[in-house]
């Protein structure tokens, strides 16, 4: 792709050739009006309002593309009547309830209906009965949908859930005269509107998918809106907070939209949460779970006193990822002033493999980034639940199999329906747990380049190769010629005459064949269905951007070392680019700010999680703390970004800059510690209040800082164990540590719209083979502990391994792992 | 309407006549001499036997202000009004906010949730009258006419901030069914020249 330059009306503008017209235009602030395209996901067409004249002729904006020289003209006379009669079909039967609906003042119907000026209608129809419906979390009313289809391409190109589709409306035809009477755009847009609305894929009364409202945060009209939000506020009354998710590692760009509670009660409230959906997705736990705030905290002196005393006393300091990098930083200064040790072991575990990969990789940090993953089109993740440890991370996934016609394999034990459904594209290949490292070792084998690869590596890969002879079933098409005889009636005569006919044929014919063939000991380790290869060789045919996505399992595996060691091989002796998903919210800028210890001492404080003495944002603690989205401060995100986040709700009580304070540090702001990050890890010394925070039209990212990817010193010693073959999960049930889609720790489960019970989840299978029902207590019992948990049925999961999470407090289940995400464990029903 | 006729300053055609003013003392002594005339002339009895007079005839122009009031007119705009639909007795304020946003003193807030009926419900509403600078705004831009300036112009209050709230403003319910709800002819309210105004939509039933 090179840069060329186009015209837009008179405007001469620089773009990537083969950029869509629409794109090249709003990086260059060229307004075309456009309701249906949306940026990242493929062109729709529904609306045509982006109608532009490209070299004399008509095209549309959001499919042409930009090639060398082109002259683009926004605006004709045949163009402005097209759009004005777009925007009068859209206006036939809307519901005149502007007054009510929850879009009304950030409608596109209302300002497009305005900035064409449509003050009168030409077109009428009757209109059919379009009855507003409840799907669950989100409502929709099929009067107010202007099908514009947005919702459905976002759900298919960058959510990958397909659960919405167009299904038919049921009216009349148009008039016949309209044909004749209306531009031709305009005709064929309303002849496809008139015979749409919007459903459930699945046919079935409620939303089965994985709930991430970002269909409702696309729709331009009030169609489709979040069932809690509805007739609460109007959108004018909000103030939007730019901030920065904080419940992943994907440190999504959001807005908390906040307002007065009520009349009686004037503190503030969030009202919903607000993306920039052009260039970043939310999950559900994003959209939904913003009210984890800790409420009606005052200044508590005595717990305060207390608290200073128990740091006194401590010697340990144990801690989460969900903390900003300033209190990150406060924690380790606190470390090097009073020698605390600090404990966070899903950090220390990140760090240790981060730091292991370095010294092969030569850089601190990971090469690429969930924008390339975005960009690819190959993609692999391994030892990750990639729904629910980092939804971005499946977007990207997705995206990239649909946008660029792209291809990935889902290494994971667990068989996951969501995965499955992004596409034919999609191989998930179940392996045993413990088996990352042959994973790692077939991604060596079957991409790097094994001229540069270590010999070692090379020979040692080169033992699970050998031939072998199979017999195949082929399929092979033969012509034949049959004749055949027939009666046939002679017109004028009526006389029957017999007539043989000879037929050309093509019959398929199956024939046993038997051939050489390459086996890789490699997948059957893995447990790679049998048309592996050939399925591969078609995902790779147009193949030439990869990403390789590695997850939490590989973190926590006994052989973390080995495996990092691995993934830095795969990068370097391979095309794929490598993304690592830090565990929780700021895993990665916990284990680059703070010297993390193995062992604990004997008093500790605990920082959300339990200590001896306990500060907690969930309100349980001995001394409250604010919560993410009541602090100012900095998140370091996958994509290696320190994203700003600012207060969106009040806080009265102590922070732990208070803490720091009456320990001998001296700061007036946690902010403060923005500009002393060190920047010999990475960090850039600015000014927390200079940070951006923002998308440009262009869609350039413009918040915050990215890490400087620094180098490290390498030894040069490219050794990597062989497979641990004797690593096994002893005998008994599997159960493997993952929260479900929409929670990540105990804070989305302290929200209104998220909260829920947890408990031992089961996919359908494994329910009816053990004779368990939905609801049954049952106690889960491994070397380390023991739990009862209720059991619920989980229809996206296949096979026989249960999950237990995290997030609900009551479940104590990290206490039955010891680090491996996966342990065997004996479920008996209660 | 043309600039002319405010150029027309043809004084001469009406009555107009100087008021016939004496100069003005300059010296010490003429002043002494006004001040001795006036006090001697008796102009203060003038005025109390006017006021004596007109007691006797019992034709008394003084409005006995609170016991008796003057109309106001239909244009006057004092105390909010909430209205309701005739006969069904329905609340008419949708709760759409434009009032709200509009308000150019910040003095009106309502909160609103969905009823059990999947409608917009106006839970409360209130109007800081402390605040409100009584522009007619809200009764202008409400679209269904259901916020309107009453005839209530007594807003003494004994404190700053005085809040009006929901209940207060709206009509009594049997008032309105019994259709004795005034409808607003004030400031927002529908012209008869309206129809003539209006575009019609086509209709394909």
């Amino acid at each position: 792709m090179s840069m060329i330059t186009i015209t837009i009306d008179g405007q001469k503008i620089e773009t990537q050739e083969g950029e869509f017209l629409l794109n090249a235009a709003r990086a260059n602030g060229i307004f075309i009006p456009a309701i249906c395209y949306l940026t990242r996901c493929s062109p729709t067409l529904a609306c045509r309002i982006c109608l532009v004249e490209a070299d004399g002729k008509q095209v549309y904006a959001c499919n042409a593309k930009a090639k060398e020289g082109m002259e683009i003209v926004t605006s004709t006379d045949n163009i402005e009547q097209e759009r004005r009669s777009i925007m009068e079909v859209y206006d036939v039967n809307h519901p005149l309830q502007c007054g009510v609906c929850d879009q009304s003042g950030e409608c596109e119907l209302q300002n497009y209906t305005l900035e064409l000026g449509v003050d009168s209608q030409s077109y009428a129809i009757k209109d059919v009965e379009r009855a507003a419906i409840d799907w669950g979390h989100i409502h929709y009313d099929p009067g107010l949908c202007i099908v514009c289809e947005r919702c459905v391409t976002v759900c298919k190109d960058m959510i990958g859930d397909t659960s919405l589709k167009t299904v038919p409306r049921g009216s009349d035809p148009l008039d016949a005269t309209y044909k004749e009477s209306m531009p031709k755009d305009a005709y064929a847009m309303w002849n496809k509107l008139n015979k749409s609305v919007i459903g459930l894929t699945s046919g079935e009364a409620m939303l089965d998918c994985t709930s991430c409202g970002e269909c409702a945060a696309v729709c331009p009209v009030g169609a489709l809106v979040d069932t809690e939000f509805m007739y609460k506020s109007n959108a004018w009354e909000l103030t939007q907070i730019p901030a920065t998710c904080g419940h992943c590692s994907a440190g999504c760009q959001i807005s908390y939209d906040v307002k007065h509670e009520s009349i009686e009660n004037s503190s503030d409230k969030i009202y919903r949460v607000m993306n920039e959906w052009n260039y970043v997705s939310l999950c559900g736990a994003g959209r939904y779970g913003f009210d984890y705030e800790n409420r009606g905290v005052t200044k508590d002196k005595d717990a305060f006193v207390k608290a200073i005393e128990a740091f006194k006393q401590a010697d340990t300091i144990r801690f989460t990822s969900t903390i900003t990098n300033e209190e990150a930083f406060i924690l380790q200064r606190l470390k090097e002033e009073r020698g605390y040790r600090l404990i966070n072991p899903e950090a220390k575990s990140f760090q240790n493999f981060l730091q292991e990969y370095s010294t092969i990789s030569g850089t601190a940090l990971y090469g690429s980034d969930l924008k390339e993953t975005h960009d690819a089109n190959f993609v692999i993740s391994v030892g990750t639940a990639l729904k629910s440890d980092n939804p971005n991370a499946r977007y990207a996934f997705n995206n990239s199999m649909k946008m660029n016609k792209g291809a990935g394999l889902y290494f994971h034990p667990i068989a996951d329906q969501v995965i499955e459904g992004l596409g034919k594209n999609v191989m998930s290949i179940n392996h045993a747990p413990l088996q990352e490292e042959a994973v790692l070792y077939l991604i060596l084998d079957l991409f790097a380049d094994k001229a540069k690869l270590p010999e070692a590596i090379g020979k040692y890969l080169e033992q699970f190769h050998s031939k072998k002879t199979v017999t195949i079933t082929e399929t092979v098409k033969e012509e034949i010629i049959e004749s055949v005889t027939k009666i046939i009636v002679d017109e004028e005569s009526g006389e029957e005459k017999e007539v043989t006919e000879e037929i050309k044929k093509m019959v398929a014919k199956k024939i046993d064949k038997e051939v050489e063939v390459q086996s890789n000991a490699l997948l059957e380790m893995v447990g790679a269905p049998e048309n592996f290869n050939e399925a591969l060789a078609k995902f790779l045919k147009k193949a030439n951007a990869f990403s390789l996505i590695v997850g939490p399992d590989c973190y926590t595996h006994p052989n973390a070392k080995n495996i990092a060691r691995l993934c830095a091989l795969i990068e370097k002796y391979s095309d794929f680019k490598l993304v690592m998903i830090p565990t929780l919210t700021n895993t990665l800028g916990v284990s680059l700010l703070c010297d993390l210890d193995d062992e604990a001492g004997s008093y500790s404080i605990g920082y959300n999680t339990s200590g001896d003495f306990t500060l907690s944002a969930l309100g349980n603690g001995d001394l409250d703390m604010p919560a993410l989205n009541q602090q100012e401060g900095t998140l370091t995100s996958i994509n290696k970004r320190v994203n700003p986040t600012n207060a969106a709700l009040d806080y009265a009580g102590y922070e732990l800059n208070d803490i720091a304070n009456a320990l001998g540090l001296e700061s007036e702001l946690t902010v403060d510690y923005t500009e002393r990050l060190p920047v010999e890890r990475g960090f850039r010394s600015e000014n927390f209040d200079a940070l951006p925070n923002h998308y440009t039209n262009e869609g350039v990212e413009v918040r915050g800082y990215l890490l400087d990817n620094r180098g490290v010193k390498t030894d040069n010693n490219e050794h990597v164990d062989e497979i641990d073959t004797d690593l096994t999960l002893e005998e008994g049930s599997i159960i493997y540590l993952v929260n479900p889609v929409r929670q990540f720790t105990a804070f989305t489960n302290t929200t209104e719209q998220l909260h829920t019970d947890g408990g031992l989840y089961m996919s359908e299978t494994y329910l009816n083979e053990n004779d368990i029902n939905e609801g049954d207590t049952v106690t889960v019992s491994t070397s380390l502990g023991e739990l009862r948990v209720n059991v619920i049925s989980d229809n996206k999961i296949d096979g026989a391994i249960a999950c237990l999470p995290t997030f609900d407090s009551k479940i104590n289940s990290e206490a039955l792992f010891g680090g491996y995400r996966f342990t065997s464990a004996s479920i008996k029903k209660v | 309407m043309s600039i002319e006729q405010f150029q027309d300053r043809n004084i001469g055609t009406q009555n107009y006549f100087t008021v016939d003013i004496e100069d003005y003392p300059v010296t010490g002594m003429e002043k002494f001499r006004r001040v001795v005339r006036r006090t001697f002339r008796g102009e203060l009895f003038v005025g109390l036997w006017v006021v004596l007079r007109e007691m006797f005839r019992f034709d008394i122009h003084t409005v006995q202000y609170p016991k008796e009031k003057l109309p106001i007119g239909p244009r006057y705009r004092a105390i909010h009004e909430m209205q309701r639909l005739w006969e069904s007795g329905t609340e008419r304020c949708i709760g759409c906010g434009l009032c709200e946003k509009i308000c150019i003193s910040d003095c009106i807030r309502m909160d609103t949730r969905i009823d059990e009926n999947s409608r917009k419900e106006v839970t409360e509403y209130s109007i800081n009258l402390g605040r409100c600078i009584f522009c007619g705004y809200c009764a202008e831009v409400c679209p269904e006419l259901a916020i309107v300036h009453g005839g209530e112009y007594e807003n003494a209050s004994e404190q700053r901030a005085h809040f009006t709230l929901y209940e207060d403003m709206l009509t009594p319910v049997e008032e309105a069914i019994a259709q004795k709800q005034k409808e607003f002819p004030g400031f927002g309210a529908v012209t008869p020249y309206e129809d003539e105004r209006v575009k019609k939509t086509p209709l394909a039933y």
